[in-house]
């Protein structure tokens, strides 16, 4: 059977979500052959075994934390050879973040193979994988494939659900040269960004999130006592991440994070075309604006036209005296 | 120091963009203009030509004739001169072969620092910056919220990048590819004086004979992806939306607990 080559995108051997999800995509194409890179890597292989891995390739070195990118590149270009050199390469699936469309553009450079970055869904067709993106702030829906080379194919978070599906997970160890351009940018330093203790944006069932109508960064805690109440993430419009109510890393949009929840509720947001881009794609749209005219209400299943200082306090009061 | 800004000619998001029927983006019906996010790198490359003891700015777009604007609008931001990589057998090109033209481009033109934005607004693949760098065989310093460049044509970027699960502060040696976020800094207005400068400064043409290129390297039918379908996302069927006189929170809350939610 044909193998399918999943980056492995992991902090010091925790795996995350999105890399899980992939392997049920994986799985819809071929074996799952993984690649786990950096400081904690084999300890990826029990997690990545149970959910359909059947091989777990790992190196570790030094350069994968201390050089931007191109390191990575090096060494899942040696995975792509090895395995194609074996003849059973199918495709090549890298989770979307910043660095893993980066490390598949890349090695799509080298390998000669179209890329297509974004998938939101991918299933078998007779010319190899085919996806499905979506275009144009999510007013478009597409199928693409690649049609030369090897596809290499990006993937967003929340894509697939994460499944269960036990296989041998052998750990074998990859070996790797840098090239002369491994060493070109320097990760002079790095600070780890501070748990909130709520769940990953991008990663979060339900996504609770202010604008500008938030209005004052201590005025944020509302939105926060609602997330969680919700057990949900917060997020921000760029007015107000612009305004310095909120951090960027909560930025939903086209310029922050793409996010597709079960449920999204959007409180003091207009719903601009690029706020949108990155929350259209959410189950369930809910949206508390005072002003009835705004394009959220567009968007949404159910829309409380009101003041959010009134309407999202009452709210929290009241999903916290039905949970009891 | 030689600065390249690469900019790239989009359909305004807030206009009806449409594929047309090849599945190319439409440009008909929507007007143009530059890409937003690449004002950001415009911004940057200015200022770093400002630090600098001896700088040029080209602003370099591969699109079609229309893409005059976007180098226009660079010109008027500041830029010195301006490169447009024209060719009828171009339209339809993806990321590989828009980059295969954009780093032919760049070493025609001669570089120290090459600057692109974060993302298009269009195709919003966010890698062109990368394969750039793969392609000219220099450091990739991309996603820079704060960019600086010291010690001229051979002194190095540095530059912060926010990551999901960190940030990071990164270091490269000239020539290098810079890309820069939307978080590096307001971007300046073109002045009266800047837009009536822009329409004396030099913007040289190019097409693929130029480069070196062949025709059947690039354009649609070269692709190294192919779309086979694109349609437009259903509406969302209407919503209920209630105005709120003093139980909007409670209505809210009945319809989450409709939804299981709560
Ligand atoms: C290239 C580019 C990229 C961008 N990327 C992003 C992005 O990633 N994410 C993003 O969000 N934006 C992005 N933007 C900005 C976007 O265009 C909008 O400016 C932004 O989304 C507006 O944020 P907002 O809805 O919070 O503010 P506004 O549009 O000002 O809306 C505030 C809303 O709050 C309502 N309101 C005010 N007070 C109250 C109250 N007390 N109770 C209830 N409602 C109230 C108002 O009626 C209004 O509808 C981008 C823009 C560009 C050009
Ligand atoms: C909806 C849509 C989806 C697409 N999906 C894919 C896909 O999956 N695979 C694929 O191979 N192609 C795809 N394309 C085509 C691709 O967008 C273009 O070929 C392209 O110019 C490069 O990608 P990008 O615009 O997404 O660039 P990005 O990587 O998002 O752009 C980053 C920066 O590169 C520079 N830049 C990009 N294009 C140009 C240009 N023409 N001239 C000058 N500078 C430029 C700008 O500085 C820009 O800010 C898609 C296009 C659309 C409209």
């Amino acid at each position: 059977m044909a193998e399918i080559l999943v980056y492995v995108d992991h902090v010091d051997g925790a795996v995350r979500k999105p890399t899980l999800e992939l392997l049920t995509l994986a799985r819809r194409l071929g074996e799952p052959v993984a690649v786990a890179l950096g400081n904690g890597a084999a300890g990826t292989a029990a997690t990545l075994a149970e959910h359909g891995a059947t091989r777990v390739l790992t190196a570790e070195a030094a350069e994968f934390a201390d050089y931007l990118v191109v390191p990575k590149v090096d060494a899942l270009q040696a995975a792509y050879e090895a395995l194609s050199a074996a003849g059973s390469l199918a495709a090549v699936l890298v989770p979307s973040s910043a660095e893993g469309k980066e490390i598949a553009a890349r090695l799509a450079v080298r390998i000669g193979s179209g890329i297509i970055t974004d998938a939101v869904d991918l299933e078998a067709g007779a010319e190899g994988p085919v996806a499905t993106q979506s275009a144009f702030a999510a007013s478009y829906t597409t199928k693409s494939r690649v049609s030369k080379g090897t596809p290499v194919i990006t993937v967003k978070p929340n894509s697939a659900p994460v499944e269960a599906a036990p296989a041998a997970g052998a750990v074998e160890t990859l070996a790797v040269s840098f090239g002369a351009l491994a060493t070109g940018t320097k990760v002079t330093a790095r600070t780890p960004r501070e748990s909130t203790g709520r769940p990953e944006l991008t990663e979060a069932a339900i996504v609770v999130s202010g604008g500008r109508g938030v209005n004052g960064a201590e005025n944020f805690a509302i939105i926060e006592a609602l997330a969680d109440s919700l057990g949900a993430a917060v997020g921000a419009s760029r007015a107000a991440v612009d305004a310095g109510w909120y951090p960027h890393s909560n930025q939903v949009g086209q310029t922050g994070k793409s996010v597709s929840p079960q449920l999204y509720i959007a409180s003091g947001i207009s719903g601009a075309i690029q706020h949108r881009a990155g929350m259209q794609t959410s189950k369930t749209i809910v949206a508390v604006n005072k002003d009835a005219e705004a394009p959220i209400f567009d968007l949404v299943d159910y829309g409380v036209v009101g003041d959010l200082f009134n309407v999202v306090p009452q709210l929290t009061q009241e999903i916290q005296a039905r949970k009891g | 120091m030689r600065i390249v800004v690469c900019v790239k000619y989009v359909p305004d998001a807030t206009g009806d963009r449409k594929f047309a029927d090849d599945l190319t983006v439409d440009r008909e019906d929507v007007d143009g203009l530059l890409s937003e996010l690449d004002e950001y790198a415009v911004e940057q490359a200015l200022q770093i030509a400002e630090e600098a003891d001896e700088a040029e700015v080209t602003v370099l777009t591969v699109g079609p004739e229309d893409a005059k604007d976007a180098l226009r609008k660079a010109l008027s931001m500041g830029a010195d001169k301006a490169v447009h990589v024209e060719d009828d057998d171009l339209h339809g090109s993806d990321v590989m072969g828009t980059s295969l033209v954009l780093a032919k481009a760049i070493e025609e033109t001669g570089y120290d620092i090459v600057i692109a934005g974060m993302a298009s607004t269009d195709g919003t693949m966010g890698v062109l910056p990368a394969i750039l760098a793969e392609r000219l065989g220099v450091p990739q310093v991309t996603l820079l919220s704060e960019v600086k460049v010291e010690g001229g044509p051979n002194g190095t970027v540095t530059g912060r990048r926010d990551g999901d699960t960190a940030s990071e502060q990164l270091q490269a040696s000239l020539p290098a590819v810079v890309s820069v976020t939307d978080q590096s800094g307001e971007a300046r207005y073109p002045s009266f004086k800047g837009i009536m400068a822009a329409k004396k400064k030099p913007v040289k043409s190019l097409d693929l004979d130029d480069l070196g290129i062949d025709a059947d390297e690039v354009g649609l039918e070269a692709a190294w992806t192919k779309v086979d379908s694109a349609d437009e996302r259903p509406a969302r069927t209407k919503g209920t939306i209630v105005t709120d006189e003093g139980e909007g929170g409670k209505r809210l809350a009945e319809f989450l607990a409709s939804q299981k939610f709560i």
